[in-house]
């Protein structure tokens, strides 16, 4: 049985004006890590709320550990666990009031399934009398995975669990995730962030609420057409200028400290050509290097192709 | 019933949690039953006349002197002319105009028959209508001297009058406090119910807790009695400070079997609080909830009787007040406390509620359902 299956599900608002999911589908084996990878808006939520049982899909079927999420929601809520994106336990009850609360309604207790959250748990156990809205962002985010856990979920659901929270708390986060795969949960977990997308075992790409593609990060990067350059020289500003200007570029962006370029050609004499066009243009101190693409770089590379009608050199 | 006794349990930790909530509930009534009473009475004094006196006589004196007697006229001023007088009302400094035309006294006891003319400012049409009465009043009653001293005593008893004496039951001495202490403690129950009903789930929409409560196996009807009963049964608590104030404050005694009030309170609340939670789930934010809850309790209060007479409302009034559920338990609690009613006359009533209740939480169930 798979842990979760889709199969083109829809999902529109206001009466179908606003098209926030269309015909996704995928499937998670049981016990894999699983990113959703797409900007703000691209339908993430959706899809989540759908599966979380919380939305009802406009077109298509899709299940949750083997039930139905419209005929069966009710034995989906028994084994699922959702953190959403936004902090949502009780900020006027206690850490531990929090965890007894959603333990209880699960119709269990926090030492029946202490094993699972203990590496969690104890981080926050000095703080088990203070209120939840007094707690920092890291604690908040380790506070509802433990609730989102403490019923020992099959599926755990994580909607952009990382977003607001600071850099190292986010190598933290997903360091949890990992041991909690060792326990054989399911984790479906979506992050605008592509450097966390690499800490999944496959990943989805979604965009404007369409599943671009599905694989394994390091599949996912070899699926880069063409080759990529690193271009980097002293004047940075005029160079993303003149590297768009230049006849041969297929797409630049700026990416950390240098400028990411595709060729419309890759020939053997591309890099020599564009080097000696950007000398003549004045550029000082010239770095040209090929470097292997990221996931970002892929997913820029096929939303471009989606877009093609819109030009991208603004 | 585990699920609903957590789900209590957490409420009403919440709730002893929230200190504004708690001092709206327990400070709030006692300071609004102590202060209201004494500012919203009906009953009007200190009327201010503007005398013009043209004719500076006996009678003219008298009559003045009458009014000046009477503890429901103060602060009069003597003008020489009726513009000098109007110039007052202008002002606001004054709210009759009593003129006394030249010759009163000499028309009075030669012709047995003269007029004043009064003019009434009508801005504040309470203070205007009881006070132009009262003014009406004493002149009649000056009359009624003039013509006792004037008429030989074995004429006057030949023109048959009838008298009318008034008794005031339930309300012998007609005290303000015994009508309106009561009716406010409607009004005030009404709000705080109404009020945290509809803020109620509404908080948890805001704060997003209730998607993380719709992944986990709770029950609607469990979640929703579980945001009920916490102000069922703070609104019998307020109710009961609100009863003990107006015993020790006002000393108001019920007439009536107290059990019988509180058995229509319980049926009252589950109306109140469904409407609440009718507004909590047509609303998205605590904003709009209030705003709503404002204007229905607003709308409530009006037509409710508790400040008005719904005898003199027009029809639509009257059928509008008939569903309004505070209205009915207005009637009830005057009715219980003053007139000492019992669970006979009261039925229709409590027949009317229970319909409201049903039809209240039926629909805001209904429409809970719908949205998620």
């Amino acid at each position: 049985m798979k842990a979760i299956t889709l199969d083109n599900i829809t999902k529109t608002y206001d009466k179908g004006k606003v098209l926030a999911v269309d015909k996704a589908s995928f499937e998670l084996e049981q016990g894999e890590t699983f990113g959703l990878i797409g900007p703000d808006g691209a339908g993430k939520t959706s899809i989540f709320r759908v599966l979380t049982t919380l939305l009802l899909p406009d077109g298509g079927n899709a299940t949750v550990a083997g039930y139905d999420v419209v005929k069966q929601y009710e034995l989906i809520r028994n084994c699922i666990g959702y953190m959403p994106g936004r902090f949502s336990l009780y900020q006027d009850l206690t850490v531990e009031e929090n965890l007894n609360f959603f333990a209880t309604i699960f119709n269990t207790s926090i030492e029946e399934n202490y094993e699972l959250i203990k590496d969690i748990y104890v981080q926050i156990e000095p703080f088990k009398t203070r209120r939840a809205g007094k707690l920092s962002g890291g604690m908040k985010q380790k506070l509802a995975l433990c609730c989102a856990l403490i019923h020992k979920p099959v599926v755990l659901f994580l909607d952009e669990p990382t977003t607001g929270v600071d850099a190292v708390s986010r190598v933290e986060f997903w360091e949890m995730l990992k041991r909690l795969k060792y326990q054989g949960i399911t984790i479906l977990v979506s992050t605008p962030y592509m450097d966390e997308a690499a800490l999944c075992d496959r990943i989805a790409l979604i965009e404007g609420g369409k599943i671009l593609s599905i694989d394994s990060p390091a599949n996912t990067v070899k699926k880069y057409p063409g080759k990529l350059f690193a271009v980097k020289s002293a004047n940075m500003h005029r160079l993303l200028h003149d590297l768009r200007d230049y006849e041969g570029t297929r797409s630049c962006f700026t990416f950390g400290d240098s400028m990411h370029l595709s060729f419309k050609q890759d020939s053997d004499n591309a890099v020599s050509t564009l080097t000696n066009y950007l000398t003549g243009k004045g550029q000082q101190q010239l770095e040209i290097t090929e470097i292997p693409a990221g996931i970002e770089d892929y997913f820029i590379r096929i939303t471009e192709k989606q877009n093609e009608q819109h030009s991208h050199t603004s | 019933m585990r699920t609903l006794r957590f789900l209590l349990q957490k409420e009403f930790r919440q709730i002893l949690r929230s200190r504004s909530l708690l001092i709206s509930i327990i400070l709030g009534p006692v300071i609004q039953l102590t202060l209201l009473p004494l500012a919203a009475n009906f009953e009007v004094k200190k009327i201010a006349v503007a005398v013009v006196d043209h004719d500076h006589s006996t009678y003219s004196n008298k009559l003045i002197a009458k009014i000046y007697a009477s503890k429901y006229f103060s602060g009069g001023t003597y003008h020489s002319s009726y513009e000098a007088a109007n110039k007052m009302i202008e002002q606001n400094k004054a709210d009759i105009i009593l003129e006394i035309p030249q010759g009163f006294e000499r028309n009075l006891v030669r012709e047995g028959h003269e007029e004043v003319y009064v003019a009434v400012n009508a801005i504040n049409g309470t203070k205007a209508g009881v006070g132009s009465g009262y003014l009406g009043a004493i002149v009649a009653d000056f009359n009624q001297d003039v013509r006792l001293q004037w008429n030989q005593p074995g004429h006057f008893s030949e023109a048959p009058t009838i008298d009318v004496v008034n008794a005031n039951w339930y309300n012998p001495f007609m005290s303000y406090f015994l009508f309106m202490v009561p009716g406010l403690i409607v009004s005030l129950l009404t709000g705080i119910g109404a009020f945290s009903a509809s803020l109620n789930i509404v908080k948890e929409k805001e704060i997003g807790t209730i998607e993380q409560i719709n992944v986990t196996p709770i029950k609607k009807h469990h979640f929703i009695l579980g945001k009920l009963i916490p102000y069922w049964v703070l609104s019998m608590f307020v109710f009961t400070i609100g009863m003990l104030v107006s015993r020790f404050a006002y000393g108001i005694v019920p007439v009536g079997n107290i059990g019988l009030l509180y058995g229509f309170l319980s049926a009252y609340l589950i109306t109140l609080l469904g409407a609440g939670l009718l507004i909590s789930t047509y609303s998205d934010t605590q904003q709009q909830a209030v705003s709503l809850a404002f204007f229905f309790v607003l709308v409530f209060n009006m037509i409710s009787g508790v400040f008005t007479s719904i005898d003199s409302m027009p029809d639509w009034g009257k059928a509008l007040s008939y569903l309004s559920p505070m209205s009915h338990f207005a009637a009830v609690m005057r009715m219980v406390v003053l007139k000492g009613s019992t669970f006979h006359d009261i039925q229709p009533h409590f027949i009317a509620i229970i319909i409201l209740g049903i039809v209240f939480n039926t629909w805001a169930v209904l429409n809970y359902r719908k949205t998620t």
